[in-house]
């Protein structure tokens, strides 16, 4: 279908919606000084830099990393058996445990921060670290249960039957032709989380955000107490890297089909 | 490996580790909450164990009666213009070339990823006077000096569309996708308009997926916790925006639980109104 | 009198040419099939001449009038897809009568079409039927009855009966050009079913590649084939090498055929022999030996697989007029001229 000139203004007007904010933001985050202007006044790129040099931002930056990283491992790790069972067995109740695993998601984020809250200061370890990793854990576990749920729905199951004729058991099939297999939607389910625990902000802060700052804690944070051009420039580097992580899925697999599309046609 | 019923106690293994994870990280903080719910608020954000209807009862204040009623509002306004806005775009997505379709799902993706802060912050610099679109305007002539649009309804209003945007498009995504392109053609042929052809065709075929698709975007507007804070002014304050407030800032926990356990039920029952609005369409 | 012009008409999608250069003249009120393998381009010619795809290049003409800028809304043309692309949330009535309720035409008119269309169908008192209860046969009738409702001066189908049964579809071919004979209706049909084509078709124009092959007659296609892939494509044909002997006469693997020369200026060449016109002999007579390699007993043919200078073609006769002859027998294989095509290689 023809895209006519229309079509063509209407995406064109979204597409500048969508990015007006952002560029925006870009513009603010390579001031000269520190101060919101745009246009910006002078080109520096120190703000980046600060993001390594000032220390507070950087220990944010790395309690961010390191919490986005175990937590979308922790959530992988607990999604996995879920659609492997689902997909090994025919055991229609264990429905009830998927749901439970696509529930934390379709909620507001701000209950289930406060029911952590609850839960961490009535168990009294309200405020530890890995209390976080658990946390963002146990909301993000819909995402990666999602991609491997169609990961492994895309096994053709001819496939482990030719393994087992030629005389695989169980956890060989598992390792040599599974595995292999549900691999880029391990990776995909891992790097989703990633990018979506490093953004998150409520959860983080509800559960541990008077003793470990992450990024978006410090944001805001200094969205209330004193502006300075590095939240721009944070958010320029989260919305980079949140790009080239889906880029880099787009570029490995199926993108569309992850998000719903029919198996595409050769083209 | 044959796929079958479980046999042994041993081949449900693997549902032990997800089990007791979810079990305890998810459904006993609801139980915590929920009896927080009932427990009694004590002078310096202290709350002693009890079952107390005190905080349940505050629903029924004006107050609470008010930010309800336009938390739903805004809500509901959000969802439909989203969805109205989503439709004609999601429905282009899909009819594109492949490639193009991957750019805008990058984008929308990065977007999407982006938390409320990020967003809040992003949006109101963008309507800010010194740094914000007023700016352009008075370089182009429009204006005589920039002025800050936030806080207001407006600067809220759009924030929340903005941040529920991409949601949108991607709740739409499957079904649009899968979306048979004669039917357009058919009602071309028989002489309606393009636009005629899709208002007559595309949108009726569409019909259960855009209400389950307002359903859920109504639910995701609901859980806005900052943008009415940042952006808007304490009248446009939601119900998220007071369970944050009121657990965090004032200290009253219980009565944030109420609120908080108000709000699933509600979600609860949004969602599953859009499972069997979803299921209703499958015999078609 | 004018029906559908086409000329010079190409879709080039990029690299790739899916409609080179195609010239078409069809008489109003006649039936065409177009005819072709998977990816030879008829669904993509039936698309732009509905206006669903824009041409590269060249034109096309409907009753003396250009429509190739006319989107296809307006082209008041009639369609019936291969998905039938029925509306799910209307009735079999508010399917049929779509066309009609957009021109604005009053209920009661719009009523009295449709059972006159429903009638037409054999599908009387369906009107308010949904069409998620219709069955594959009676789906196929909504469709065509809706594509005529606004009675169109062009009738377009593509590959309209491939979603039925083998017994279903035949009687539907039947049906289809009674009803289009009925109607005078200029119609242009895609298939991919050569039987389907010589069923329906007063004019059958095969295509390969993007481009027009031959258009003529059913049983013109069949006897005169214009090349070597229309002879391929319709009917079953054994495909020889040829060469030429000093005199100009033809030779097959250096064995002269009786009666048969090659065209001038052609010095190697292609002949076409269908299978019913290879005759099986004795040993040593007629025009070459080949052994039998197998034998397909079908009852009322039988078909036997020769194989001579490595390469197999097929001859096929009733029982009665074939000799006792089984596999690793070897036969002598008669042609004769007048069956026999000579293409260029």
């Amino acid at each position: 279908m023809k895209t006519r000139w229309p079509q063509r203004l209407f995406l064109g007007v979204l597409a500048l919606f969508m990015a007006a904010p952002l560029i925006i933001v870009a513009g603010v985050s390579v001031n000269e000084k520190q101060s919101l202007e745009f246009p910006p006044q002078g080109f520096s790129l120190a703000w980046y830099l600060e993001i390594f040099a000032n220390r507070e931002w950087r220990n944010a930056l790395w309690a961010s990393l390191g919490l986005a990283a175990c937590s979308a491992a922790l959530a992988v790790a607990v999604a996995f058996p879920l659609a492997w069972f689902g997909w090994r067995r025919i055991a229609p109740w264990t429905r009830v445990l998927q749901l439970l695993g696509v529930a934390p998601f379709v909620l507001p984020p701000v209950i289930t921060a406060l029911g952590l809250l609850t839960f961490w200061a009535t168990t009294g370890f309200y405020g530890q670290a890995w209390t976080a990793v658990i946390s963002h854990a146990t909301f993000f576990v819909t995402l990666p249960l999602v991609t491997l749920t169609l990961g492994f729905s895309s096994i053709d199951r001819p496939v482990v039957e030719a393994a087992a004729t030629m005389g695989a058991d169980d956890a060989t099939v598992l390792r040599t032709v599974v595995l292999p297999l549900i691999l880029p939607y391990v990776i995909s389910g891992y790097a989703f989380t990633f990018v979506l625990s490093l953004n998150e902000y409520i959860i983080a802060y509800m559960t541990v955000g008077f003793t470990l700052e992450t990024l978006p804690i410090k944001i805001f944070n200094a969205l209330r107490y004193g502006y300075t051009p590095t939240m721009a420039s944070v958010t320029v580097l989260f919305i980079s890297l949140a790009a080239l992580v889906f880029g880099l899925i787009a570029r490995h697999g199926d993108l569309p089909r992850l998000l719903g599309a029919p198996a595409a046609e050769r083209e | 490996m044959r796929r079958e019923a479980p046999r042994r106690l041993a081949d449900y293994a693997p549902l032990l580790f997800p089990g007791l994870m979810l079990l305890v990280f998810f459904v006993v903080p609801f139980g915590t909450m929920t009896a927080v719910s009932f427990f009694r608020r004590q002078q310096g954000g202290f709350y002693t164990p009890d079952f107390v209807l005190d905080n349940y009862g505050r629903f029924l204040s004006p107050f609470f009666g008010n930010v309800l009623g336009f938390s739903i509002l805004l809500a509901v306004a959000v969802a439909l213009a989203c969805v109205a806005l989503a439709l004609p775009f999601t429905f282009t997505l899909s009819r594109m070339a492949r490639r193009f379709q991957v750019l805008w799902l990058v984008a929308l993706l990065s977007v999407l990823s982006l938390s409320e802060v990020i967003i809040g912050f992003a949006w109101s610099t963008l309507l800010s006077r010194t740094a914000g679109v007023t700016n352009i305007l008075v370089a182009l002539g429009l204006m005589n000096e920039p002025r800050a649009l936030v806080p207001s309804l407006g600067a809220v209003l759009t924030a929340m569309i903005y941040q529920a945007l991409p949601y949108t498009v991607l709740v739409m995504y499957p079904a649009l996708v899968r979306l048979d392109p004669t039917l357009l053609e058919a009602a071309k042929t028989l002489g309606a308009s393009p636009l005629r052809a899709f208002f007559n065709v595309v949108v009726p075929a569409l019909r259960n997926t855009l209400v389950a698709t307002v359903i859920m975007v109504f639910v995701f507007a609901l859980g806005s916790y900052l943008l009415p804070q940042i952006l808007g002014r304490p009248t446009h304050w939601t119900l998220s925006v007071l369970i944050t407030d009121q657990a965090v800032y004032q200290s009253n926990m219980p009565f944030s639980a109420a609120m908080a356990v108000f709000l699933v039920l509600l979600s609860l029952a949004l969602v599953g109104l859009t499972t069997l609005v979803g299921r209703k369409d499958e015999g078609a | 009198m004018s029906g559908l012009e086409i000329e010079g008409l190409s879709k080039r999608f990029g690299a790739f040419t899916a409609v080179d250069q195609v010239a078409l003249s069809v008489t109003r009120g006649s039936f065409v099939c177009l005819l072709g393998p998977s990816g030879c381009g008829k669904t993509t010619l039936l698309r732009m001449i509905a206006g669903l795809e824009e041409p590269s290049e060249g034109r096309v003409r409907l009753e003396g009038e250009d429509i190739t800028g006319l989107p296809t809304h307006r082209r008041n043309i009639g369609m019936v897809f291969q998905s039938l692309a029925l509306f799910t949330h209307l009735s079999v009535g508010q399917n049929i009568a779509y066309a009609l309720r957009i021109r604005g035409v009053a209920s009661e008119a719009q009523d009295k079409r449709v059972r006159e269309l429903l009638e037409m169908v054999h599908l009387g008192g369906f009107a308010d039927r949904p069409v998620a209860k219709l069955s594959g046969g009676q789906r196929q009738r909504v469709a065509i009855a809706r594509a005529l409702a606004h009675s169109p001066r062009l009738f377009l189908l593509d590959e309209p009966l491939s979603a039925l049964d083998a017994k279903l579809r035949e009687a539907m071919q039947v049906e289809l050009r009674q009803l289009q004979q009925a109607l005078g209706i200029t119609t242009v049909v895609v298939t991919h079913d050569q039987r389907e084509a010589m069923t329906m078709a007063d004019l059958v124009v095969v295509m390969g590649e993007g481009r027009v092959r031959q258009a003529a007659k059913p049983i013109e296609v069949y006897r005169q084939p214009a090349d070597a892939f229309v002879a391929g494509f319709i009917g079953s044909t054994n495909l020889l090498p040829l060469t030429r002997a000093a005199d100009g006469s033809a030779l097959l693997w250096g064995h002269r055929v009786d009666g048969l020369a090659m065209p001038a200026g052609l010095a190697a060449g292609v002949l076409s022999v269908r299978p019913e016109d290879v005759r099986l002999q004795a040993r040593g007579s007629g025009t070459l030996d080949a052994r039998i390699t197998f034998v397909r007993d079908l009852g009322a043919t039988v078909e036997t697989f020769l194989s001579a200078n490595e390469t197999t073609f097929v001859s096929v006769a009733s029982p009665r007029e074939r000799g006792p002859f089984a596999v690793g027998h070897t036969v002598g294989v008669a042609l004769s001229a007048p069956q026999c095509l000579v293409f260029a290689a």
